[in-house]
């Protein structure tokens, strides 16, 4: 009986708690709500302030089809993203694992010069690259999009800090049975591994598909545009049709919104992944 | 001796796999942040387009100094610094330790909600509010419906309301995201500790203060670093949401160094001038962080 009057005096105590959490939420919600809302309505009707869903959600789609090449932007994008995620993540946990399971002073200070390219500004290598990715014909090409994101220092990082869980007398055991080093850490780290995997797979998909500045310096050519790049195209006209230009922004945040749905909690391991 | 020898020979093949196994990642690095940032260096010291570069000595650099719209862009990116990230971190620290709590019900929907804006790309919210901050967009509607304005008010259009709206959109995109580093920091202190502070008659300000924030000090100061770098970098927002203008009000460096290479007339010198002064200002920030984190030893 008190401990329910407790548990009540409590809750009550947490009102507004409750009520700053409410208005919170509302703000970091309703503009993704918005967005999908003004994409099924036409351009008037989300300049009168008409924040119900409508039913021209087919009608804008069309118009963005009929002005933007949506689906190869979609493809583009959706390649780069997965090729990127899939080449880093094998890059970058190799070598975690190499600075961890092997290491020695060289490699340890290696490792803290590495650590210097975090502090290297996008912008600063934009040029360089730029006339090394002309030179080398990688402008328009998948290749030019994914070498400058396969390797990061917070992927090492974070491959590095949970090899660090992985139990030495693992590795040791598979070598008197006989395995060499390449069949270690294909059959028992990677395997072991699988939600560290999963959460530095989430942040280098997201990475990728979000990127802007790079892919806008090396795709030229219409036919390489990714889907930040497509959508950034939809106000550059003097009017900007909002239902459509909501369409693609819809289309845009899709796959981000499925990975953070499903994969939430790997998104949030993900993020502070290296920092354990 | 045999034995010893055949030893040695596994120990070196051990060796010489975990060098193996970090070559790649090195290299990458090596060739796609080392070596460009030092070529960005040298290119800053010449003038001239493609082929024709001719070295210049630092006259790039000294333009820098004659360059009021390079002024503005480092003027607007500070600003945005120091308003927004301060804003931001206490708030998500507030947050986190808001939803730490163990009385508090539907945790995860208010989580779920307050991580939500991490899940639009960058480009997206810019848009998203660039829509929503429009002359004739939702905001202005509720406003003139409110009777508060008479007419649209041109959010985008005046330097001081379109920098707010750039520092709302970032407050608005990054807080859950820094709250999610404090709520797994947090997860990590002893739920005990808490309800010892209660017991002892600490109420929540105390607890916040006396408690959180000190055992928060390492994740406030990454965060922190984090933050810092990620704003002197900010190009997005601003060439989506503000599209830098009115008049170059809100243009942020990296913003205006694109358009130096790219939309301007290119000028790879002087924009690799004010990349490289970018990566100083980087630098120093992080550094100054680095030594005033660690004053407790």
């Amino acid at each position: 009986m008190t401990e329910k009057k407790n548990k009540s005096a409590i809750q009550r105590r947490l009102i507004p708690t409750y009520i700053f959490l409410i208005i919170v939420s509302f703000i970091s919600v309703f503009p993704l709500y918005w967005m999908i809302s003004a994409a099924t309505n036409t351009s008037t009707d989300v300049s009168r302030g008409r924040i119900l869903p409508g039913g021209y959600l087919a009608e804008n789609f069309k118009n963005l089809l009929a002005q933007q090449p949506l689906w190869k932007a979609l493809g583009n994008s959706f390649f780069y993203a997965v090729l990127t995620t899939v080449v880093c993540l094998l890059i970058c946990s190799i070598a975690g694992y190499g600075f961890e399971v092997y290491h020695d002073k060289a490699k340890d200070k290696l490792f803290s010069i590495l650590l210097l390219a975090m502090m290297v500004p996008q912008v600063a290598t934009m040029v360089p690259l730029f006339q090394m990715f002309s030179k080398a014909k990688l402008l328009n090409t998948a290749v030019g999009f994914i070498l400058p994101m396969i390797s990061t220092p917070f992927m090492i990082m974070m491959f590095r800090q949970n090899a660090r869980a992985f139990p030495v007398d693992i590795i040791e055991a598979a070598r008197i049975d006989g395995l060499n080093e390449v069949q270690i850490f294909f059959r028992m780290f990677f395997p072991t591994m699988r939600s560290t995997y999963a959460a530095a797979g989430v942040i280098a998909f997201m990475n990728a598909w979000n990127a802007y500045l790079w892919p806008k310096v090396i795709m030229t050519d219409n036919n390489s545009i990714t889907m930040p790049m497509l959508i950034a195209n939809l106000i550059t006209g003097y009017v900007t049709d909002y239902g459509m230009l909501m369409c693609g922004v819809l289309f845009c945040s899709i796959p981000t919104m499925i990975v953070f749905f499903v994969l939430q909690k790997q998104f949030a391991e993900g993020i502070t992944g290296a920092v354990k | 001796m045999d034995a010893k020898k055949k030893g040695m020979t596994l120990l070196a093949k051990q060796r010489a796999a975990g060098w193996a196994f970090l070559t790649p990642a090195a290299l990458m690095i090596a060739i796609m942040s080392f070596y460009p940032m030092v070529r960005a260096f040298m290119i800053s010291l010449q003038k001239g387009t493609g082929a024709n570069m001719q070295f210049t000595g630092f006259s790039n650099y000294q333009r820098i100094l004659a360059d009021k719209v390079f002024q503005q862009s480092i003027g607007n990116t500070f600003l945005y610094l120091i308003i927004q990230v301060p804003i931001m971190l206490v708030l998500a620290i507030l947050l986190a330790q808001l939803l730490n709590n163990r009385d508090l019900k539907l945790r995860g929907l208010f989580r779920t909600c307050v991580f939500l804006p991490c899940a639009t790309s960058l480009v997206s919210y810019a848009l998203i509010f660039r829509s929503l901050f429009a002359t004739d967009g939702l905001i202005n509607s509720v406003l003139m419906k409110l009777h508060i304005l008479d007419q649209g008010y041109n959010f985008l259009g005046n330097a001081l309301s379109a920098k707010i709206v750039i520092i709302i959109a970032l407050i608005w995109r990054w807080t859950g995201y820094n709250m999610v580093f404090y709520l797994a920091a947090l997860q990590n202190i002893e739920y005990s500790v808490y309800e010892a502070a209660k017991i002892d008659g600490a109420n929540g300000w105390k607890t916040f203060w006396g408690i959180t924030v000190p055992l928060l000090k390492p994740t406030i100061i990454m965060t922190f670093i984090m933050s810092i770098n990620g704003t002197l970098q900010l190009f997005d927002e601003s060439v989506n949401l503000t599209k830098g203008g009115p008049a170059n009000t809100t243009i942020t460096m990296s913003h205006y160094i694109y358009n130096t290479c790219f939309i301007n007339v290119p000028n790879f010198g002087y924009a690799s001038a004010m990349s490289f002064l970018v990566f100083i200002m980087v630098a120093v920030l992080a550094f100054i962080n680095l030594k005033v984190g660690d004053t407790r030893d």
